[in-house]
């Protein structure tokens, strides 16, 4: 339409030629676009070795006793997997790629209000994640206490530690940095007519994200910066010996591990908030409903990390009051999905990749959500606290959230970045035996977690056996699936069919200019609507 | 390199970056408030021994140090008065007395350190691992506490000096202040969070 005479003129950013030539003109950009597409791939490439590290998780736990590893190097790498996965994949995932990249499109900026600073918390990112790697490789091994450093085990083990803590510490930072960028962003970078309540509903959860870690992450900095104090020089804030509490250490850590899981899984809802209208051509069933939400969400979120430590020894109030906060924060994720369902209804629903995944979220989505439950009421918690349901349970919700969320919006955003298109047959092949390995994988795990497997056990009753087969056949049919989906990807970013400037018909901003956007974005301004999902 | 300059004037947003080092404030002080919450939990179950402890603190070097803080927090707002009345000379006289006032203040907390260091109290020494368990926590508190604070101190340092040679070379002008601002804020928080600091180590017993 509008973009019929600017197409022969502009510059995408892929091809716009900066002060520097080859490399450095991406590890130099302090374009938006390009910083998204250094998180793209540094975060891929994390994601596929912590995928593998999980997978040989699972060939170890194939048959009871030892099958392919020791149990010290099964230690280290479900540590290993941890740490990478959620502080390197999950927590930066969708905020600093698809934010970075669509947040100031979105609402008709040109960039994020510090591009400089958006620069170097990319590489405070690499620094940390360089930390996080060589923690693995150094002499006294692979730290061996699980992502979550519990004290005093964490304070006594011989293991690297000071290493993996530093590295978080670090991550945190320019966790912090991103989200401070993107707060300030949205304040003031709008375009002029972008009211709050006329932004699309993406840079809405990126916003609630935002505030969770500027205001979360200092607490985990603190308390990590106390584990290595504590390491290094014996202040025993945390070592009873001392008269220090271990369970101070997990009142801390969750102060901001539990939110962090929302810095994870809103991002994630905003993607398929703009998923669904635009595969459904419908206007978005409550958008102050959805907008609230987010914020609800990232409020209220705060108040429930006790339910992480129902067994851990607190007092009977403390409990019940996690417990009916753990309930009340369902309530917005539930008005998320119902809204969801709603704007689908009447809608003329065309079933293209990133809608299958948006759905598939959906689904997953709502089962990690309702076993959440279960685990936020006092009595089934403790029949299932530690054991391999809260594995499948926060799968459901990480990798079925917010890993879904994140193939869905590599879909739907892929041409809009590469502009080429990929092979929709081949996507969708990919996303069955994704979504098949998926439930092959994890959903085992609730049952014989129901019957009392252990989580991070190495060896286990034989009873057990049938269910880690099928999980394990899940994680290989998952591999599988997976790399299916990133050649296609590969393939169609390289040798794709030139995609054109709105392939899905979508009604917000980044579909009004060419693909892939100019080095500006928007070579005249754009054109605002109140509603930015005016379908009728 | 002129259409570049123009570009940046007009991208230029004093508000944005004002808001952005509130924002980051904000992270500081929540960084200090979880040792705060520390503090209470071990204060509560350990009331009599830091009560002992506290006593072992010398309350002039303390107050001293706070007054210091408190005047820097003073030049430092001068200074940005002066190079918003276009007096650059004034401006980086007070600087200079702002970042002397820290070294003062660094000074002392050597001193201090050192004193405690002297008489084998340190974290992880023979003697301290020997403490009653509130009183060897009291002063882990303080060490980490102070330590951090310092820290906090040599950045603003740091920064301050950034500011005092871009003033001199005339980045920092009196159109174009806000790095300066900024600067001047983040001084007050390291001043702030001593206020916090000195009462809870110092005067409460």
């Amino acid at each position: 339409m509008i973009n019929a005479t600017t197409t022969m003129e502009s510059v995408s950013y892929l091809d716009h030629k900066g002060k520097y030539k080859g490399i450095f003109a991406w590890i130099f950009a302090t374009d938006h676009k390009r910083i998204a597409l250094l998180y793209l791939y540094a975060i891929s490439t994390f994601f596929v070795i912590g995928a593998i590290l999980g997978l040989l998780m699972r060939l170890e736990l194939i048959s009871p006793g030892q099958t392919i590893m020791t149990a010290q190097t099964y230690n280290g790498i479900f540590t290993v997997h941890g740490i990478m996965m959620i502080f390197m994949v999950v927590i930066p995932g969708l905020s600093a790629i698809f934010g970075n990249f669509f947040l100031p499109i979105l609402i008709g900026a040109k960039d994020v209000a510090f591009p400089r600073l958006n620069l170097f918390s990319w590489y405070i990112f690499i620094t940390g994640s360089i930390l996080a790697v060589l923690s693995q490789f150094l002499r006294s091994g692979p730290p061996d206490t699980g992502w979550t450093f519990y004290a005093p085990y964490s304070t006594a083990t011989g293991t690297n530690v000071i290493f993996a803590t530093t590295a978080a510490f670090v991550l945190g930072f320019s966790s912090i940095l991103t989200g401070l960028n993107f707060i300030v962003t949205i304040h003031r970078m709008r375009a002029p007519k972008m009211k709050f309540f006329s932004m699309p509903l993406f840079p809405w959860s990126i916003y609630a994200t935002a505030w969770i870690q500027v205001l979360a992450t200092p607490i985990i900095a603190i308390t990590l910066l106390m584990l290595i104090a504590e390491r290094l020089f014996k202040i025993g804030f945390f070592d009873p010996a001392y008269g220090g509490d271990p369970i101070l250490f997990q009142h801390m850590f969750w102060i901001y591990s539990h939110p962090a899981v929302y810095i994870m899984i809103l991002p994630a809802m905003g993607v398929i908030t703009e998923i669904i209208p635009t595969f459904c051509q419908r206007k978005v069933y409550g958008y102050k409903a959805i907008a609230m939400s987010s914020l609800a969400i990232a409020g209220v979120g705060y108040l429930v990390w006790g339910h992480h430590m129902f067994t851990s020894g607190m007092s009977e109030t403390a409990r019940w009051v996690f417990s009916l906060l753990t309930f009340i924060v369902a309530i917005p994720s539930a008005v998320k999905v119902f809204n969801w369902l709603a704007t689908m209804y009447k809608g003329s629903i065309d079933l293209k990749p990133p809608l299958l995944y948006a759905l598939s979220f959906i689904f997953l989505f709502s089962i990690g959500g309702l076993t959440g439950l279960v685990l936020g009421s006092l009595a089934t918690n403790i029949q299932v606290h530690d054991t391999s349901f809260v594995v499948a349970h926060f799968h459901y919700i990480v990798f079925g959230g917010m890993g879904f969320g994140f193939f869905a919006a590599l879909h739907y955003w892929f041409p809009k970045i590469y502009g080429r298109m990929y092979n929709f047959r081949r996507a969708n092949i990919a996303w069955g035996i994704l979504f098949v390995g998926f439930n092959l994988l994890y959903f085992p795990l609730f049952i014989i977690g129901m019957q009392g497997m252990p989580r991070r056990y190495y060896d286990y009753l034989p009873q057990f056996q049938t269910g880690h087969v099928i999980s394990t056949i899940g994680g290989i049919i998952l591999i599988i699936g997976l790399f299916l989906m990133i050649r296609n990807l590969v393939l169609g970013a390289r040798k794709g069919a030139k995609a054109p400037a709105n392939p899905w018909n979508g009604s917000t901003l980044e579909w009004q200019i060419v693909s892939p956007p100019p080095q500006e974005n928007f070579d005249e301004d754009p054109l605002i609507k109140n509603n930015p999902y005016d379908y009728e | 390199m002129e259409n570049e300059l123009i570009h940046k004037e007009e991208t230029r947003d004093d508000t944005a970056a004002k808001l952005g080092m509130w924002i980051f404030i904000f992270t500081e002080l929540l960084l200090f408030g979880g040792l705060f919450i520390v503090y209470s939990v071990f204060r509560t179950q350990y009331s009599r021994e830091f009560h002992q402890a506290a006593l072992e603190l010398n309350v002039t070097i303390g107050a001293f140090n706070t007054i210091v803080l408190l005047i820097s927090s003073m030049t430092i707002a001068m200074a940005l008065t002066a190079l918003q009345k276009n007096n650059k000379k004034l401006s980086l006289r007070l600087i200079g007395i702002t970042i002397l006032m820290a070294f003062v203040f660094l000074v002392n907390k050597y001193f201090e350190w050192g004193a405690k260091f002297h008489h084998g109290i340190y974290p992880g020494s023979e003697l301290m691992m020997k403490f009653e368990h509130g009183h060897l926590l009291y002063f882990s508190l303080y060490f980490f506490m102070t330590g951090l604070h310092a820290l906090h101190i040599i950045a603003g340092m740091v920064l301050l000096s950034v500011i005092f040679f871009r003033i001199k070379k005339g980045i920092i002008h009196s159109e174009k202040y806000v790095f300066l601002e900024n600067g001047a804020l983040y001084w007050h928080l390291v001043d702030l969070i001593w206020i916090f600091l000195f009462p809870l180590l110092y005067l409460i017993t």
